[in-house]
Formats: structure tokens, C-alpha cells, sequence
């Protein structure tokens, strides 16, 4: 009936790549529609299937979502991904809450100046090893278990885990104090869902570059 | 043993404020400690009580709970107010990031470059009228009944109407296009506890003036 999620996006990581991580590690197969022109984006508009004329949009158990977090937290919830009460619910989402700030930092970063880019490198590597990562390094070594909630497997690792790898290929040595984050990073790349994600020919999409960029443009030009 | 929560925060709207009207509209009394100088925030930072040395921070449940959307959330489970299963959660989280991103505009507007401010209002008004207004109109037409998921009051209804209340600021006569909002409107502003949230003499904060402004930039140097 329902079939697999679809999610409407660009061809590229952007806002939609969290969901591909996340539907990935859940171990749940996805389709993807691309969009390459503005005339497609229109096209979705007058169709009435964006609520906010905005994408991600993801197809899933009958309903047409939108808002990355909201689609995120209904996967983590329904795979069960989301803890096992409030309270671990709570953490889940600080620690979320928290990763999902410094990768906005990595998505805004090519759309900002040539000038301003070697800055937000810095900017990205200052909060990085200052505010975030020291966070996930003291909980790992705090309770000595494999993942973020102790014992269980939940989307704040997926997060992270994607989280590590989008700033190390901006800053390849990022984790260079941090020993818990190192071990968490081969850990999490060995789980069999998320080694299958990491190998070429999944639905990962490769770091943005100028072609990604001008496609952003033309496609939600103001 | 549990106690009131306790809100950490300057002693305006911003982050906060969202968190506020739940509390208020849960029926749940609590405190407020004000950020008022720099030396304020440091010391909560060097207190270690801010996981990602920020604030909106609510001390809740034994938890020291940061990351807006995280509280929030919290808040309206335990409470009730988030729908009585995933799916009506995943419309509640969709219709909030909507109203998240409506009074995110707002409640940037004051610490804009002021030769941008016109613009930025105009564009607030656009798009509460454009794309996000139309959305919960529509969705009260659909099932015609007094809220917005599942027949019962829930988060979407509490931050809609912060939102709308918001966005009268900006403009007056902003809902004249929107019967059902209106409607909307005069019933959610006479749920008892959201009543009194917005009698004088209420937790409830005022609009944000230049003078304030000016004190917010100094305690987060921005």
C-alpha cells in the first residue's frame, strides 16, 4: 500500500541528507525525486504538495511531509531511533538539536563569499572542538558504552556520525583531541546499515560543489 | 521534589517566549532567573549548566534542559499536548516548524542593519500572508473544527496563536483575509490559562525595544 518513503529533493546533500542518513542506518529503502529546474520546483508548488512551497518534502505513510525536523523526529519515532522515554526522548534531542547547529554551518558554507570562506572554516573548527564535539566526547567517556544513549542505538548517533564526517572534510584532523569520538567514528561506520550507506553507489550524495550550488540558485531563485 | 521549572534567560521575549506561553497555557507555574549582564551568562557558562554554553536553559525534572525545540518538546508531551499518537505528532511538528520560521523572521527583525528593516517587514507580512496563514486557514476549513490536530488543544494551537499575536504587531489588520483565524483567535485567547498568560501582570514579555536590544548585544556580543 504505502510502499517505500520518496523524497523530494535537489540532487545534492543540503537539508534533505540527514533523512537519507537516518532512513540509511534504519535500514529503510528509499526513492528519490531530483529536482533540477525551476520550472519542476513550480511545477510542485501549484501542485499543492509542499505545505510551505518549501522541500524536503518526504512521501511517507500517506502523507506528504515537510520540515526536515518534523520528518526526522516521525522516522526516529516509527524505527525506533527515539529512545525509550521522555526523558531519553529529551536528551536525544539536545543532542540533535545541538549537531543540527554546527552542520548549518557547513550547509551555508558554499553559498558564502570567496572572501568569507577561509572565516568560516575557522568559525566551523572554533565551534566544533569548542562547543560541540567536547559535549559527545565527556558523555562517551562518562558511561564507557558504544553510543551516545549508553547501550542503545538512536538517531543522535546517526546525526553525529554524519555530523564528524561533513566537518572532517572540511578540516580532515578535527578530531585530533578527541579519542572517545575517534573510536565512536569507527564504531558507527562499521554498523552494517551504516558501512552499506558509506560504500559508493548508496543514495549518499558527495559534498556540494559549484555545479550543487548554481543548481540551488536556479532552481529557488527569488 | 520536583519544583517549578526554572527558565534561565534575559528578561525578554526571544527564544524564550515560545517556551512561556507552553508552560503558561499547560497551566504550569514557574520561575524565572534573568540574564541581565555579561558576567550573568558567563557564570552560568562557567557553572557548566549550559551544554552548548547557551540559553534559552529550563531547569526541569532534574534536567538541565537547552536547545529550544528540545524544551518545547518535552513540555508538550508531558503534558498532553502533542497529539495522541505519531502521526498526529508529525502534524504538530510540521505545523510548529511553520510557525517556527514565521516568528523567527519576526524576532530577528529588531537586529537587522536598519536601512534593511523595511524590506525585511515587508517581507514578514508576505509571508505570513503568502505561505504560512493559508496553510492553518486552510487546515481549520478542512475538518472545521476548533483546532488545528486531532480535534483536541495541542502545541500547534498554543504557537500559532503566539504567532499570529506577533505578526497583529507587525501588522494590525494582518488576519483580515482569514475568517477562521480570527475565529481561531477569539477561542484560543479565551482557553483559561492562556487568558490569564495574556492579562497584565503575566510572565508574558513585551514587544522588544531598542533600549533592550542594546542590552542583548552586549550580554551575547553580537
Amino acid at each position: 500500500m504505502s510502499g517505500k518513503p520518496r523524497l523530494t529533493y535537489l540532487n545534492g546533500r543540503g537539508r534533505m541528507e540527514p533523512v537519507r542518513w537516518l532512513l540509511a542506518a534504519a535500514g529503510v529503502e528509499f526513492e528519490e525525486i531530483f529536482l533540477e529546474t525551476r520550472e519542476q520546483y513550480e511545477k510542485l508548488i501549484k501542485d499543492g504538495v509542499l505545505m510551505f512551497q518549501q522541500v524536503p518534502m518526504v512521501e511517507i505513510d500517506g502523507m506528504k511531509m515537510v520540515q526536515t525536523r518534523a520528518i526526522l523526529s516521525y522516522i526516529a519515532g516509527k524505527y525506533n531511533l527515539y529512545g525509550n522515554d521522555l526523558k531519553e526522548k529529551a536528551l536525544i534531542d539536545m543532542y540533535v538539536e545541538g549537531i543540527t547547529d554546527l552542520m548549518q554551518m557547513i550547509l551555508m558554507f558554499p553559498f558564502s563569499s570567496p572572501e568569507a570562506k577561509e572565516k568560516n572554516i575557522d568559525s566551523i573548527k572554533e565551534r566544533a572542538t569548542n562547543r560541540y564535539f567536547p559535549v559527545f566526547e565527556k558523555v562517551l567517556k562518562q558511561h564507557g558504552q558504544d553510543f551516545l544513549m549508553g547501550n542503545k542505538f538512536s538517531w543522535a548517533d546517526v546525526q553525529l556520525i554524519e555530523a564528524i564526517l561533513a566537518v572532517e572534510e572540511k578540516i580532515p584532523a578535527v578530531l585530533l583531541g578527541f579519542p572517545q569520538l575517534q573510536a565512536f567514528k569507527k564504531r558507527m561506520s562499521n554498523m552494517p546499515t551504516i558501512k552499506k550507506f558509506l560504500q559508493p553507489g548508496s543514495p549518499r550524495k558527495p559534498p556540494p560543489d559549484e555545479c550543487y550550488v548554481e543548481t540551488v540558485l536556479k532552481v529557488f531563485k527569488k | 521534589m520536583a519544583g517549578k521549572p526554572k527558565l534561565h534567560y534575559t528578561k525578554g521575549r526571544g527564544k524564550m517566549e515560545s517556551i512561556r506561553w507552553l508552560l503558561a497555557a499547560a497551566g504550569v507555574e514557574f520561575e524565572e532567573e534573568f540574564i541581565e549582564t555579561k558576567e550573568d551568562l558567563e557564570k552560568l557558562c562557567n557553572d557548566g549548566v549550559l551544554m552548548f554554553q547557551q540559553v534559552p536553559m529550563v531547569e526541569i525534572d532534574g534536567m538541565k534542559m537547552v536547545q529550544t525545540r528540545a524544551i518545547l518538546s518535552y513540555i508538550a508531551a508531558k503534558y498532553n499536548l502533542y497529539g495522541k499518537d505519531l502521526k498526529e505528532r508529525a502534524w504538530i511538528d510540521m505545523y510548529v516548524e511553520g510557525t517556527t520560521d514565521l516568528m523567527g523572521m519576526i524576532m530577528y527583525l529588531p537586529f537587522q542593519p536598519a536601512d534593511t528593516k523595511e524590506k525585511n517587514l515587508a517581507l514578514i507580512i508576505e509571508r505570513a500572508t503568502n505561505r504560512y496563514f493559508p496553510v492553518y486557514e486552510k487546515a481549520l476549513k478542512a475538518h472545521g473544527h476548533d483546532y488545528l490536530v486531532g480535534n483536541k488543544l495541542s502545541w500547534a494551537d498554543i504557537h500559532l496563536l503566539e504567532a499570529i499575536l506577533m505578526a497583529e504587531e507587525c501588522k494590525p489588520d494582518i488576519l483580515s483575509a482569514f475568517p477562521l483565524l480570527q475565529a481561531f483567535k477569539g477561542r484560543i485567547s479565551n482557553v483559561p490559562t492562556i487568558k490569564k498568560f495574556l492579562q497584565p501582570g503575566s510572565q508574558r514579555k513585551p514587544p522588544t525595544d531598542e533600549k533592550f536590544i542594546a542590552v542583548v548585544r552586549k550580554i551575547f556580543n553580537i
